[in-house]
Parts: structure tokens; C-alpha cells; sequence
């Protein structure tokens, strides 16, 4: 059974300026946003743009600058105007809604996290972790109490009382994703929340987000010009152009299968060792069962493949082991039937989800290829050629394996 | 010769329209403008002279030093310079005379406050209010402060009462001005922050804007206390009392003297008024 979608965005449209209607034409006359510009002076910031969310998912918005990125996220809690085009948070349509029911949409479901941290100065960090419920009228006691928990959870239990001048840039931005929990709310929206860091703390605010997503559920819609933040966040990652969403999918669909040049431009400076696991690289494995072959089967099937060695493995696929050519023909000459008589155990083996990069450590000293195991089962083989290949981004990537 | 094209049209009668004008308002408001002379007068009076000539002024010059030394963050510079300048106006005799302009400085920036702050903050918030409004702050402000005078007196006859209208109509303008600018001047993503939390209109003025915009406000208020006292010896011509009357009557007599006292006691309060409302601002920001 598939969950409702929480965010679902149909044929999002903004044009900043004045002659909206022309410029919607125009839109769907397929003209692009420059020479909209040209003929009409208003800008597309978002152009038919549809996608829906599910419950729990990391959505990455990425894009170059000008693309849209802050628009699109502004125009789901609709901080600007949509010009056409609809969005449904837990199937409630926004854009026809009264501004009660806004605001009441704004307070429980959807909480924001800004690139500038936009901390109210004025304010201690408590009573900005608690400013959401504040506004909903929650007694003092109660609101701080949350406020509280979520500065803990975002470790800044020690700092209620200071100003955020007093605190350095992660440590405000915390504050800024404290404020953002406290209300908790089920989606939040995220504006380059981590792009004014240096990198360093850039990174660890990352890994604290996953790990508040995997403890919390939160829907969380990302956005950032950083293919590498997209890549470790995003369950899944939409890019935009020109206000336009390119292409949507997954981290590994928008590695392997780039929709286009832009996506392609994108994603080339990318560490493929970094995102590229065994599954990808992985070729069928030549096999021989133990329970039913013998070492005259083994001989021919190598023969055959023309391979050194071959992976011995049970009817229900564990691996066993392997045996070599050398060995087999020595055991056929001796009539040895038992394959267990040659059976070598010491084979490399690595996980599915293994990195390239930890891959390349062992496949270096090996002799033998490497075997790719799910919970004990032989997966498939990988040979140090496909290695290299995958690294220097070349060669063919196997997608029905991801 | 050549002057006769500009006589193509006879005088307009701007003076009689001004003057039409005001008697229409003299005699229409006159409901609302008679009480008003009537109650706020004998305010200002009771308030002259049963609250602030009873306190002794031993006790008024302290409390001020101590509001002095408190809000300029426990230094005694101003504290000292309030006490010797005080008593100094105490020891001239002229103690009365400032108990009447401080009533009458105090309560005309506390209407122009009560007026001007929330004018500003609708012209903050529309555009055509701020259109509206922007060129009648300027002309209140270009005209000669001597003209306000006029309607006042029109309005209310002479005393205290019309120098405090006169006082508000030339005192108003900063105040509105800068709480217009301040709100104006409240960065993009804090009220970004506040809609995105779903603040309604007045909890994001009340809890966003007028906190952020509080130190431009309180610059303008400053001005418009000192406005408020810069007009007292231009209030004391249409019959308000204090340290103003005495600057006038002694230029009228040709009194040096006395005129440079009177004026010595004004600027000791413009000097304690301006340091206390201006620190006011930096102490809590
Ligand atoms: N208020 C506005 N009025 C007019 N045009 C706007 C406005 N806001 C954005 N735009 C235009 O819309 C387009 C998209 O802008 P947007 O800020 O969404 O880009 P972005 O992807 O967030 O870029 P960045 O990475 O620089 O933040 C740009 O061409 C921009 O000039
Ligand atoms: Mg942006």
C-alpha cells in the first residue's frame, strides 16, 4: 500500500512582473524563460513545476543560481503567490485557501528553516525556539518546555538565555531548526539551511539531520546548490532550470542516467567512488552448485567462460567458495569426484551497499574477483577492470541491480 | 508693461478661503473644541500646579538625577550636570516657570507620540496611506511653526492649550517618520520568518516589527521632544506659560539679563531631556 503523498505540487507556475497572462501563454507555448523576459519583462521564477513528497522522505530541490530553488520552496507555504497551478499538503489545496487557514497550516504543518538563520535578535535563543508556539497562544510554561526539548535535541540545552549574536553560525542555525521542531511540524521546509556554514560544521549539521530525520520522521523538503549535500541527504532530488523541474529521482538515477546535458554538467565534478556501491558495478556470477557438480563440470564450464576460477555456491545460493582451474584439472586426473576435496574458502567478499572506494581496497590485493553478498547469498562478482572503469566514469552501470 | 500679462486674473482669494475655512471649523467643532480647552486646560493645570510644583523640588531634582544616573548606565556625568543645572534654575527663580514647561513639553510629545507612532506604522503598511501622508509631513514641516499659531488660537483661545496643538503639529512629524522608516527598515527574512510561522498581522507587528524597529522609533521620539521644546517661546505668544514667557517678555522689554537666563534654564532642559531619551534608546537595544 503506498502512503498519500504530504507535499503534492501539480503545474506550479510563478511569473514575477507584470503581464502574468501573456507570459502563462507564452509558458505553454513552450517558450523559454529568456525570451519571455524579451517579449513580455516579467520573469518565470517557477515554471509548471509538479512533484509530490511522501511522508518521511528527504526531497532535495537543486538547482544553479536563479534557478527557482527559493521560489518553489516559497510558494509551498505560500510566502509568494503562486500564479497557477496547485499544491496539496495532506490533500488540503493551499492555493485555495483562506488566509485563516493558511496561517493555521503555516503553525502545525510546515515549519521553515532559513539560509540567514533570520533569528529574531531580540529575542533569547529560548524565546525563539519557542516563538511558533508563542503565536499559537501556548502557555508560557508549555512552550518553553518544548522549546527546551527541541534546543536539546539539536544540542543547545546549555545556551537558553543568550542572545544570537552571542552564539557562532552552526550554533545558530541549531537555534534555527530548534525553532523549526518545536512547533513539530510534519514537513520542513529547508532554504540552503546549511549553505552559510564552512564545511565542516556544514557536514556535521548534515549528519545531525539525518539522524534527527531517522529518529523523528520528519518530511523534510531540502534545498541546495550543492550536489554533494543533495547526494547525502536526498532520498530522492529534483533538479531545477530556468525554473523548470529537469528531472526527479533518485540519487543513484541522477548519477548513472543524467536526463539531460544540464543534468549531466551537474553531476560530472561528482566523487563517483563515493556514491557508486557494489551493486552497480557487479557482473552475473559464473557458478557451479556443490550439492550437484563435480570438478569436470567446474573445468568446462571455466573452459567455456574462459575463466581461471569459478564460485561454488549451494541450491540456495550461499556462497561456498571457489575453485581454480589448476585444482581441477589435477583432481580430474586423480578422479576425484568430491568437489569439497578442492574447494578454497578464503574468498574476498564484500556487502551490496559497499562504497567503490572501499571496494578498490580490496579487490587491489586480491587475486581472485570479489563476490557480492546479501545476507550470505551470492549477488554477484565484480572484477578490479569494472572497478577502474566505474571510477574514470566509464563503462556501463547495471541500474536494474540498484 | 509687460506685468499686465500677469494680471490676467484678479487676486485669488487664498487669505478669505484659509480664513472661510477656519471658521467653519472654529464654529462646527466647536462642540469638541470648547471641552477640550475647557478639561485639557484645567489638566494642564492640575498638572502644573498640583502634581509637579507639590513635589519639593529637593526631591524632583533627585529623582531625576537618579533616572539619570540609571539610564546612562550608572555613570554620574548627567546625574551631576542635572542636579548643579537644576538647582541653578531653582536658585534663578525660575522653578515655577519650568514646572509650567515641562507640563507643556511632556504632554505635547506624549499626543504627538500617541499620534505619530500609529500614523507611522500605516504608512509603513500602505502604500497609499504612506503616499497620502508623506507630502502633508513635509508641508507640516516647512511651515513657519509661527503660523500654527493661528488656528490654535481660532481653535482654543489663548493659554496652554493651543501652544500644546500648536506644539504637536510641529513636533508629530518625526515620530511618524521614523516609525514609518523603522518598520520599513525590519530585515526582509525576519518578517519572511514571521509569516512563514504564521504570525497574524498584529502579532508580527507587536512581536516582530515595533521590537526590531524600536531603536529607529525611539530616535525619532527624541526629535520630537525636542521640537516640542523648541517651540515653548513661540507657544508663550498666544499665552503659555513658563520659561518661553519670560524669554518673550524680556526681549520685549530689551532685558538681556533675565532673557539669557530664561534661555540658560531652557537649554539645561533641552541638554538633561535629549541625554535621557537618547540613552533610553541605547540601553535596551
Ligand atoms: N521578488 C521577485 N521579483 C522578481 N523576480 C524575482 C523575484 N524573486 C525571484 N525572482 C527571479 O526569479 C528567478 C528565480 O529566483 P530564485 O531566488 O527562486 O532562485 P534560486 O534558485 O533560489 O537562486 P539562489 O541559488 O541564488 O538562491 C530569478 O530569475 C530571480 O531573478
Ligand atoms: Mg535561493
Amino acid at each position: 500500500m503506498k502512503l498519500l503523498p504530504i507535499i503534492e505540487v501539480k503545474d506550479l507556475t510563478k511569473v514575477f512582473g507584470k503581464n502574468k497572462k501573456q507570459a502563462l501563454n507564452l509558458l505553454n507555448e513552450g517558450k523559454s524563460k529568456e525570451e519571455i523576459l524579451k517579449e513580455t519583462g516579467s520573469t518565470v521564477g517557477v515554471n509548471r513545476a509538479s512533484f509530490s513528497v511522501e511522508e518521511g522522505e528527504v526531497f532535495v530541490i537543486m538547482g544553479l543560481s536563479g534557478s527557482g530553488k527559493s521560489t518553489l520552496i516559497r510558494l509551498i507555504n505560500r510566502l509568494i503567490e503562486p500564479t497557477s497551478g496547485s499544491i496539496l499538503i495532506d490533500g488540503q489545496d493551499l492555493s485555495k485557501m483562506d488566509k485563516n487557514s493558511l496561517r493555521e497550516v503555516r503553525r502545525k504543518k510546515l515549519s521553515m528553516v532559513f539560509q540567514q538563520f533570520a533569528l529574531f535578535p531580540h529575542r533569547t535563543i529560548l524565546e525563539n525556539a519557542a516563538f511558533g508556539l508563542e503565536i499559537q497562544k501556548v502557555s508560557k510554561e508549555e512552550r518553553e518546555k518544548k522549546a527546551k526539548e527541541a534546543l536539546e535535541l539539536v544540542g543547545l540545552g546549555g545556551y537558553l538565555h543568550q542572545k544570537p549574536s552571542q552564539l557562532s553560525g552552526g550554533m545558530q542555525q541549531r537555534v534555527g531548526l530548534a525553532r523549526a521542531l518545536a512547533n513539530d511540524p510534519k514537513v520542513l521546509l529547508m532554504d540552503e539551511a546549511f549553505s552559510a556554514l564552512d564545511p565542516l560544521i556544514r557536514k556535521e549539521m548534515q549528519d545531525e539531520l539525518l539522524d534527527l530525520q531517522s529518529s523523528m520522521q520528519k518530511t523534510i523538503l531540502f534545498i541546495t546548490h550543492d550536489l554533494d549535500e543533495a547526494l547525502r541527504l536526498g532520498d530522492r532530488i529534483a533538479l531545477m532550470k530556468d525554473g523548470s523541474i529537469v528531472q526527479i529521482g533518485t540519487p543513484e538515477e541522477i548519477l548513472m542516467n543524467p536526463a539531460n546535458d544540464y543534468v549531466e554538467r551537474f553531476v560530472e565534478d561528482v566523487d563517483r567512488s563515493k556514491v557508486l556501491t557494489a551493486s552497480h558495478i557487479m557482473k552475473r556470477p559464473e557458478t557451479i552448485n556443490i550439492d550437484k557438480h563435480g570438478p569436470r563440470v567446474a573445468l568446462e564450464r571455466m573452459g567455456e567462460e574462459g575463466i581461471s576460477s569459478i564460485l561454488v555456491i549451494d541450491s540456495k545460493r550461499n556462497l561456498k567458495g571457489y575453485v581454480t582451474a589448476e585444482d581441477a584439472l589435477e583432481a580430474r586426473k586423480n578422479n576425484v569426484k568430491d568437489i569439497h576435496a578442492i574447494l578454497q574458502t578464503d574468498i574476498p567478499k564484500v556487502d551490496i551497499d559497499t562504497a567503490l572506494h572501499d571496494i578498490f581496497s580490496i579487490i587491489y590485493d586480491s587475486k581472485v574477483p570479489v563476490a557480492v553478498v546479501e545476507e550470505g547469498k551470492l549477488k554477484g562478482i565484480i572484477i578490479r577492470g569494472s572497478v577502474i572503469a566505474a571510477l574514470a566514469g566509464e563503462g556501463e552501470v547495471n541500474m536494474e541491480n540498484a | 508693461m509687460l506685468n499686465t500679462i500677469l494680471d490676467f486674473a484678479p487676486k485669488i482669494p487664498l487669505a478669505e478661503w484659509v480664513d472661510w475655512l477656519t471658521g467653519v471649523i472654529t464654529d462646527g467643532f466647536a462642540f469638541l473644541f470648547d471641552p477640550i480647552k475647557e478639561h485639557f486646560g484645567n489638566f494642564m493645570e492640575f498638572f502644573a500646579e498640583d502634581v509637579l510644583m507639590a513635589i519639593p523640588p529637593v526631591i524632583f531634582i533627585l529623582a531625576i538625577a537618579l533616572i539619570a544616573f540609571f539610564v546612562t548606565g550608572k555613570k554620574f556625568g548627567l546625574a551631576a550636570f542635572s542636579i548643579v543645572g537644576l538647582w541653578l534654575v531653582y536658585n534663578q527663580g525660575h522653578w515655577e516657570n519650568l514646572m509650567n514647561t515641562v507640563t507643556l513639553v511632556l504632554l505635547a510629545s506624549l499626543i504627538s507620540i500617541i499620534i505619530g507612532v500609529p500614523i507611522g506604522i500605516l504608512m509603513s503598511k500602505s502604500k497609499t496611506a504612506n503616499a497620502i501622508i508623506t507630502p502633508i509631513l513635509d508641508f507640516m514641516q516647512t511651515m513657519p511653526a509661527f503660523v500654527y499659531l493661528i488656528p490654535a488660537v481660532a481653535f482654543f483661545g489663548i493659554g496652554m492649550v493651543p501652544g500644546v496643538f500648536a506644539s504637536v503639529i510641529f513636533a508629530t512629524p518625526p515620530t511618524v517618520r521614523f516609525t514609518n522608516l523603522g518598520i520599513r527598515q525590519v530585515s526582509k527574512d525576519l518578517v519572511e520568518a514571521s509569516d512563514a510561522f504564521g504570525t497574524t498581522g498584529s502579532q508580527k507587528l507587536f512581536k516582530v516589527e515595533l521590537p526590531m524597529a524600536k531603536s529607529t522609533i525611539m530616535a525619532g521620539i527624541n526629535q520630537t521632544v525636542m521640537l516640542a521644546l523648541s517651540m515653548v517661546v513661540i507657544a508663550s505668544m498666544i499665552g503659555a506659560k513658563g520659561l518661553g514667557r519670560e524669554v518673550l517678555s524680556s526681549l520685549q522689554r530689551a532685558d538681556a539679563g533675565t532673557g539669557f537666563v530664561a534661555g540658560i534654564a531652557i537649554v539645561i532642559l533641552a541638554i538633561i531631556i535629549d541625554r535621557i531619551t537618547q540613552n533610553l534608546n541605547r540601553d535596551k537595544d
